[in-house]
């Protein structure tokens, strides 16, 4: 099934995985031999560093084998030989943009903000923290991941407490208890699961293709606790509705750099983790149980944009629009279908574009005003044009609007939920409206009207600060208008993965109250005709090319080879 | 048998029991030379003899390590007429014992110099007590062990109020006395019992006459009785030496008052000593009863799991802190034993090799926290509070930074030694089908992490007193680490500090993340050392 027949292809004679890990620990290791008081000097070699592996993420782009579902560049090698562990990293359509987009995101959070004082701590951990970042998204060995997954949490507790804002003690500390609190279980069920499959097959493994072939052999109680220790530490990551609250403190305390990563990658862990363990690993489970946590995305959708409408201060608004966002997301993933969870990994890379892009702009008003605080702010747009023209586009990419890459994750996701979940969808939908509303009232309360003395003093978007955030609006747009070359990577590793879920989920229906056996004639070809209209780029492999009459028709192959030319040059 | 009429002399390999005669004879060599040649006495002569010695009896392993090593399967050596085992596990935990003393020297060299105290009797006891840990860690025999107990601790009892100026010295010694006494007494009365019940004090031939009662399907009669109550008494003795709950209520008392260099020997190499005498007589002298005191060791976990953790973030005293997360580490490695005490030969397996994967790890950690304590806390160890730990980082960055790192590795963060010590452990309890066990220990080192992230707030995030140092965001200035140093009256910067202490900590931590990454090292010498275990038992 998904990434079992695959090693073959690919495995890359560079060790790709393993260079993108080291080359930031090189580079921590670089700085810390700098002197502490040579700021500029520091900041080179952050930036160099991180740029190197941003690059590194791209020439792996370029080589992925976008007809292989399984892994690609894959390196193995046994670590702890007693207990089974191995460094065994790989990516797949599943992975590849997420660590894309932390190798995007670290150099122009690096470029785009400043460290203000202390800068070599500072560039140290954001430094380990793209080593972090990297490895948790390839990592394919059940423990390693989760070494990665708590080993984050320093540098980026580190961030928060020691060049946050406000209250920012106590948000680093809630931060990292909370999240250390929802790995502790986990821990002892990731030890349990290996333990119950080595019984089985005579040899203790942490190798999560080899654990999910053992999976559905062991009893359900087994599974269903397994799964809600894996799903109790996902959802505060995620974060999912009631373990929500360290959020909105930690993103708004966080540094810019902090908050853009903590939004663009660390986010993402968990929503990356319910995919790759939680789903792949529990198929049965996590069908049976995917009501719990479509009820909370759904409740996370909601509540998130109502709370982000009230709320005061800009950064938490966007913090609150996160809550949202990844709500969205956790519903992709639940409705178990190809296009929700395609659009939840589509979304997962958008939401950390636009919310990573609307972190540094408001970094940069924080920068120029010191204040955060709408009411302070006011008129931006008569004084600073441009700045607002480029707030507008991220915000309205982050609202979804069509055209923008935020439209068509939600969509999908939309579109899957419709088909695999009707009941919770049709309230989600109403977050798609509420969106607009706390996005598009704060964005008047900060650019419209006339500005006050302060306001007026603002000043426009410079040169070097429109040429760093421009990588991002360029994939906003090409993202928005082109998926094709994104989907078409994501879509085999999602095929292979729901069909693995096929296989693996006994009496495999949609989960929801209703299954609708009885649709009324046409609905199916009109949410086929949507499908092609709007994503003829998510055709299966197969069909490429083929006879739909879409707009790219026979060309598709060599189009589609430009574009991704395109990709990487935005990207650089 | 101890009334014989003729006092046999047994054949001693003495080859076998270097480490012991390198580690006593050197104390005894030490004194006689600094009482002779007075001019020894001072500067950091006596500390680099007594290291010298650490290291030799620990290169002495050498030539036994090969000859435990010689066949495929694990062998044992007795000695001294089968007192004395010398096998991979004893070698394990003497080297343990002789890299702690090393340690635990060059600490105590920083440490009399900034006091002004003469130095060389707290050496002598060091040595003298690091011997009696080695005879623990081999002794086969109830009463060599209990021997070998009091050489250990009656040396720490004196070491803890040789500060003779401080009152809380000698009140944490004279409390530590006190209840080591009547612990002592308790592990005495347990071996007299179970003496009663087997017959034997040699703790293979007690896991003999078990196995033959056993067999006989004889263990329900009267002698189990008194050889319950046997093991309880040993339990309650154990369970004080390594600080187990509900017998730990010295720990913070004793670890706040006593010397802090004291503390980390304390907190270290006693703990190894009990724990590896713990795991020899329950695990090969008890395995055939391990049904008996499993639940009783599960239950001491559970409850020294949560005093550890909980009662610690109440503390403000940063020594009190961590003897409470001493307390907890206990808790972690009683779920080790417990896990190991299973008849299932791979559990003991990998209960055992957790045990002595924590010991170490455990043991370098302590070391090097108090370690920085000392450092930090200034003459007379005055200045422990939390708040003599605000805004270190900005005076003294690189040792902030290394207790950092150790404080990490307690609270079990990836690629630390702290974690995969932890994460053995909870392997070996899930394996052990210990699952409610497993989850509470992660629940309680969550709990620990908020005790060490304290003292990072402190160090790191929390601006130091605007009395101490310039309150300084720093938003203007970036050379801003330093300013404001002249005004400190605690310790001076990270060059101040004495090398040798400074070196232990650097050691720690170096050791911490390089074992923590390549947790594989040494891992030849531990599979030996828990075969042990495995082979050996009933």
């Amino acid at each position: 099934m998904i990434v079992l027949a695959a090693e073959s292809a690919h495995t890359a004679t560079f060790p790709i995985g393993p260079a993108l890990i080291l080359v930031p620990v090189l580079t921590a290791v670089v700085i810390a031999f700098i002197g502490a008081n040579r700021a500029a000097e520091l900041k080179a070699t952050a930036l160099l560093g991180s740029s190197i592996t941003g690059a590194m993420s791209l020439w792996m782009l370029a080589q992925f084998d976008k007809t292989e579902a399984g892994l690609q560049f894959v390196t193995r090698t046994a670590w702890v030989e007693d207990l089974g562990l191995q460094w065994f990293f790989g990516i797949d359509g599943i992975s590849l943009f997420l660590v894309v987009l932390s190798g995007v995101l670290f150099p122009i959070a690096i470029l785009t903000t400043d460290h203000h004082h202390d800068p070599k701590p500072y560039y140290l951990w954001l430094m380990i923290l793209m080593a972090g970042s990297m490895g948790v998204f390839m990592a394919l060995d059940l423990l390693l991941f989760f070494l990665f997954f708590e080993v984050v949490l320093v540098p980026m507790y580190f961030l928060i407490g020691g060049w946050g804002h406000g209250n920012r003690v106590y948000a680093a500390l809630k931060f990292f208890l909370y999240t250390m609190a929802g790995g502790a279980l986990m821990l002892v069920g990731i030890v349990a699961l290996a333990f119950l499959t080595a019984r089985t097959t005579g040899e203790l493994t942490f190798d999560v293709q080899v654990l999910a072939e053992h999976v559905p052999a062991l009893s359900t109680t087994a599974q269903t606790l397994i799964f809600l220790s894996f799903a109790t530490a996902f959802a505060v990551k995620v974060p999912l509705f009631p373990l929500h609250t360290w959020l909105p403190d930690a993103h708004t305390e966080a540094p810019t750099a902090g908050s853009v990563i903590l939004a663009g990658v660390m986010l993402k862990l968990g929503t990356y983790g319910y995919l790759r363990f939680g789903l792949y690993l529990f198929p049965q489970v996590a069908h049976d149980l995917a009501w719990i946590f479509l009820t909370l995305g759904v409740i996370g959708i909601l509540y998130g944009a109502a709370v982000a409408t009230m709320q005061k201060d800009l950064k938490r608004v966007i913090a609150y629009s996160s809550v949202a966002h990844l709500g969205f997301i956790a519903l992709g993933l639940f409705v178990l279908n190809t296009q929700g969870i395609q659009g939840a990994v589509f979304q997962m890379v958008n939401h950390g574009i636009s919310t990573g892009a609307l972190f540094i702009l408001v970094g940069w008003i924080y920068e120029r005003r010191h204040t955060r605080e709408i009411a302070a702010l006011g008129g931006l747009q008569k004084v600073a044009p441009v700045f607002a023209g480029v707030f507008t586009l991220v915000m309205l990419s982050s609202v979804g609007l069509p055209g923008l890459n935020g439209f068509v994750g939600e969509f999908l996701i939309l579109l899957g939920g419709f088909q695999g979940a009707r009941w919770w969808t049709i309230p989600a939908v109403a977050g798609v409206i509420l969106a607009a509303l706390y996005l598009l009232w704060a964005y008047q309360r900060v650019f419209h009207g006339t500005p006050d003395d302060d306001n007026a003093q603002f000043e426009e978007l410079r040169w070097s600060e429109g040429l760093a955030i421009l990588p991002l609006l360029g994939l906003i747009v090409f993202l928005g208008v082109y998926p094709k070359p994104m989907l078409e990577r994501i879509e085999p590793s999602v095929d292979a993965l729901v069909a693995h879920l096929e296989a693996n989920i006994d009496d495999f229906s949609e989960p929801g109250p209703e299954h609708m056996p009885d649709r009324p004639a046409g609905v199916d070809e009109l949410i086929a005709t949507y499908h092609e209209a709007e994503l003829e780029a998510a055709s299966h492999g197969d069909d490429h090319g083929g006879d739909h009459g879409d707009d790219h028709g026979d060309d598709a192959d060599h189009d589609d080879a430009d574009h991704s030319d395109e990709t990487e040059e935005e990207h650089g | 048998m101890l009334a014989q009429e003729t006092i046999a002399t047994p054949p001693v390999e003495w080859s076998l029991l270097w480490p012991v005669i390198i580690l006593g004879v050197g104390g005894v060599l030490l004194v006689t030379l600094t009482s002779l040649v007075p001019a020894t006495r001072n500067r950091s002569i006596p500390a680099g003899i007594t290291a010298a010695i650490g290291i030799a009896a620990g290169f002495s392993l050498l030539p036994i390590y090969d000859r435990v090593t010689e066949a495929e399967g694990p062998v044992q050596l007795t000695i001294t007429g089968g007192a004395m085992i010398v096998d991979a596990f004893t070698v394990y935990v003497t080297l343990v014992i002789c890299i702690v003393t090393v340690l635990v020297a060059l600490l105590f060299d920083g440490y009399l110099r900034r006091e002004g105290l003469e130095g060389p009797d707290w050496y002598v006891l060091l040595l003298i007590s690091a011997a009696g840990g080695v005879i623990m860690a081999a002794a086969d025999d109830l009463i060599l062990l209990f021997v070998g107990l009091e050489i250990l601790s009656i040396a720490v009892y004196v070491l803890a109020a040789l500060h003779l100026r401080r009152v809380s010295s000698q009140e944490a010694g004279f409390k530590y006395f006190i209840l080591g006494a009547l612990s002592s007494a308790i592990f005495l009365y347990g071996i007299a019992l179970l003496y009663g019940a087997t017959g034997t004090t040699s703790i293979s031939a007690i896991a003999g006459t078990l196995g033959d009662a056993n067999e006989r399907a004889l263990t329900a009669t009267d002698d189990s009785s008194m050889l319950l109550v046997g093991i309880a008494l040993l339990l309650v003795g154990f369970g004080f030496k390594v600080s187990a709950a509900p017998f730990q209520m010295w720990t913070p008392d004793v670890y706040q008052g006593a010397p802090t260099p004291v503390v980390s020997f304390m907190g270290s190499a006693v703990k190894v000593a009990a724990f590896a005498a713990m795991a020899r007589v329950l695990i090969l002298g008890l395995g055939e009863v391990s049904s008996d005191w499993r639940p009783v060791v599960a239950a001491m976990a559970f409850i020294t799991l949560l005093v550890g953790s909980f009662l610690a973030i109440v503390q403000t005293d940063v020594k009190r802190m961590l003897a409470y997360s001493s307390i907890n580490h206990a808790g972690f490695m009683l779920v080790a034993v417990h896990a190991a005490g299973t008849p299932d030969a791979d559990v003991t397996r990998t209960g055992m090799r957790a045990l002595a994967f924590y010991l170490l790890a455990y043991s370098v950690l302590v070391v090097g926290s108090f370690g920085v304590i000392s450092l930090v806390s200034g003459r007379g160890d005055e200045t422990t509070s939390v708040d003599s730990f605000r805004g270190l980082a900005r005076r003294q960055p690189l040792l902030s930074g290394l207790f950092a790192v150790l404080l990490f590795a307690q609270a079990g963060v990836p690629f630390t030694s702290g974690f995969m010590a932890k994460f053995r452990v909870i392997v070996a309890a899930v394996d052990g089908e210990a699952y409610v066990l497993a989850g509470l220990a992660m629940l309680a080192a969550v709990v620990a992490a908020f005790l060490y992230l304290r003292i990072v707030v402190a160090m790191f995030l929390d601006d130091a007193d605007a009395a101490v140092v310039h309150a300084d965001d720093g938003a203007e200035d970036d050379g801003s680490a330093d300013v404001g140093v002249e005004t400190l009256v605690l310790a001076g910067t990270d060059t101040d500090l004495p090398i040798t202490g400074l070196a232990v900590v650097a050691f720690a931590a170096a050791f911490t993340l390089v074992w923590g990454v390549f947790p594989q090292l040494g891992e030849d010498v531990l599979a030996r050392a828990a075969e042990v275990f495995v082979l050996l038992a009933p």
